[in-house]
């Protein structure tokens, strides 16, 4: 699964649209489900891909399966009546097949949006903002649905500016801002961005910190945090670790805690979204 | 380039779904009708026996041909505009279906209730006139040739208002703004129909075959010219 976060107005929709061949390139090259992305591959590559647009889209005056109905034949997919009971299986919404789409909520109406999207088997589906709007619970439901295709194996293209969602759920992620700003899996785009740190927790505070972290094994330096807190730069965290433990008992510290500093996927963004916003303010 | 009759059929289907539950298209539909039926065979019903000489020379009844113009015109018009403003015109585009196919789905879907109601409305006026109008104004008016006519040159008419129609949703982005003008774009016909029915343009073989062997042509290229004006991108985005 593949996420692309981005702020608003960064252009997530408009890579799924041009991606999904509804909107042409203006420059550049892709190549979508094993086809290059060209006028003549557009319905080739709308054969083999799904895209749930971040608006449901759903015909309201019909039910569920009168959508779906229409949307199999769109696909044009074989045995479209089991298709489309294996889909409404997916998304739980077996017993709900007659209702109106207008008399569901916001969720529902996701999770219909959802089953149409695999109505087609598809090899790669586009999810454009799959939770925007939807409370907790529903998007706690739409996060475990995406989870189980992501399991069966299909390959999931996510936008979002949720960055929780991204970190939940994707292998490897984009991070742009009207241009690419860096692409891989997360735990690399922290190794990259961040440093490995260590802290340290004591009681009271060290009298001489500096003779106590200075010197030891894998450690490149140190800053106090806190009254009793300190950062420290490591090269390998399962070298520097021990060797704090030990010197700090050798200080004579009352010792709370050492950890690794966690850094999370919204630490990376951060980092690379106010990089592009201090460049914008610096031209302006 | 083939055609899915699938994709066709699919949206033919989803789109006869939708007029159901459509109140103000089936009230549009209903209203060209009754103006068209009621204040002529009021007229029709009130007239002598006498009158039936003159009327002998006219083809009143061509005039009924402002049906089939009028009413497809009204579907037609929101067929694009009305997907765009619902939002379901995007999922229904990331589909494989091609915008020719999208946009016979929808000429056709609004083909046969314009069909059914115009045929039915000539019935039941022709029935009308025959039950309540003087004996020899009946047979005055209800001339083999307008019958002909008017069985020929319905469908005709028709796809001509759907083509306009549509072509005017794909450029509009609000339904009504796109009837009110698919209704005037498909005027110039029935002002045509109507010059004919009162013989201000005389009628002839020639006259006749010419009307609807362009009436063909223009249908065919209303395919093509429709096709051409729904531009994905700006229907998607709202640009270009």
């Amino acid at each position: 699964m593949f996420g692309f976060l981005g702020p608003n107005g960064a252009g997530k929709t408009t890579m799924v649209r041009t991606l999904g061949t509804l909107i042409a390139p203006t420059s550049g090259s892709a190549t979508v489900a094993g086809f290059p992305l060209a006028p003549e591959n557009g319905v080739e590559i709308r054969r083999r891909i799904a895209i749930m647009p971040e608006s449901p889209g759903l015909y309201l005056r019909l039910s569920i399966l009168e959508n779906l109905e229409c949307f199999a034949d769109l696909y044009e997919v074989s045995d479209p009546l089991s298709r489309i009971d294996r889909a409404l299986r997916a998304v739980n919404l077996v017993a709900r097949a007659q209702d109106a789409c207008g008399t569901l909520s916001k969720g529902l109406r996701q999770r219909v949006a959802l089953a149409r999207a695999l109505l087609g088997d598809p090899d790669v589906l586009f999810l454009d903002e799959p939770t925007v709007g939807l409370d907790p619970v529903a998007a706690h439901e739409v996060h475990e649905l995406i989870l189980g295709l992501r399991e069966r194996g299909v390959t999931i293209f996510l936008t979002t500016h949720r960055l929780e969602e991204a970190e939940r759920l994707c292998d490897r992620v984009a991070i742009l801002n009207t241009t690419l700003r860096t692409i891989g899996r997360p735990d690399e785009l922290r190794d990259q961005l961040f440093s490995t740190a260590l802290t340290v927790r004591t009681l009271v505070a060290l009298a001489e910190p500096g003779r106590v972290f200075t010197g030891l094994p894998a450690v490149g330096g140190w800053q106090q945090d806190g009254p009793a807190v300190y950062s420290l730069t490591v090269s390998d965290s399962v070298v520097a670790a021990p060797a704090v433990t030990r010197a700090l008992v050798a200080a004579g510290a009352d010792v709370l805690s050492i950890g690794e500093k966690q850094h999370s996927l919204e630490d990376v963004y951060l980092e690379l979204i106010d990089d592009d916003t201090v460049a914008a303010r610096s031209w302006a | 380039m083939g055609v899915s009759v699938r994709s066709v059929r699919a949206i033919i289907r989803k789109e006869l779904r939708e007029y159901r539950h459509t109140r103000s298209l089936i009230v549009a539909m209903a209203i060209f009708p009754l103006i068209f039926i009621i204040q002529p065979l009021v007229a029709v019903v009130a007239l002598a026996a006498s009158a039936s000489e003159s009327l002998r020379h006219e083809h009143v009844l061509l005039y009924m041909l402002g049906v089939p113009t009028l009413v497809p015109v009204f579907i037609a018009a929101y067929a694009v505009a009305g997907e765009r403003q619902q939002g379901t015109l995007e999922p229904a585009l990331t589909t494989p279906i091609r915008r020719e196919e999208f946009l016979l789905g929808k000429a056709l879907a609004a083909l046969v209730p314009s069909l059914v109601v115009a045929y039915a409305v000539y019935a039941v006026f022709l029935a009308l006139v025959g039950l309540f109008a003087q004996p020899g104004i009946a047979s005055a008016l209800i001339q083999g040739p307008d019958l002909l006519a008017q069985v020929l040159f319905t469908p005709l008419l028709a796809c001509w208002s759907i083509w306009v129609g549509i072509a005017v949703s794909t450029r509009s982005s609000d339904v009504r703004v796109a009837q009110q003008l698919g209704v005037l774009a498909s005027l110039p016909p029935v002002f045509a129909v109507v010059l004919i029915a009162f013989n201000v343009i005389p009628v002839t073989p020639a006259l006749a075959i010419g009307c609807a062997a362009a009436l063909l042509i223009l249908d065919a290229l209303g395919w093509r010219l429709a096709s051409r004006l729904f531009d994905r991108e700006r229907l998607i985005t709202g640009t270009r």
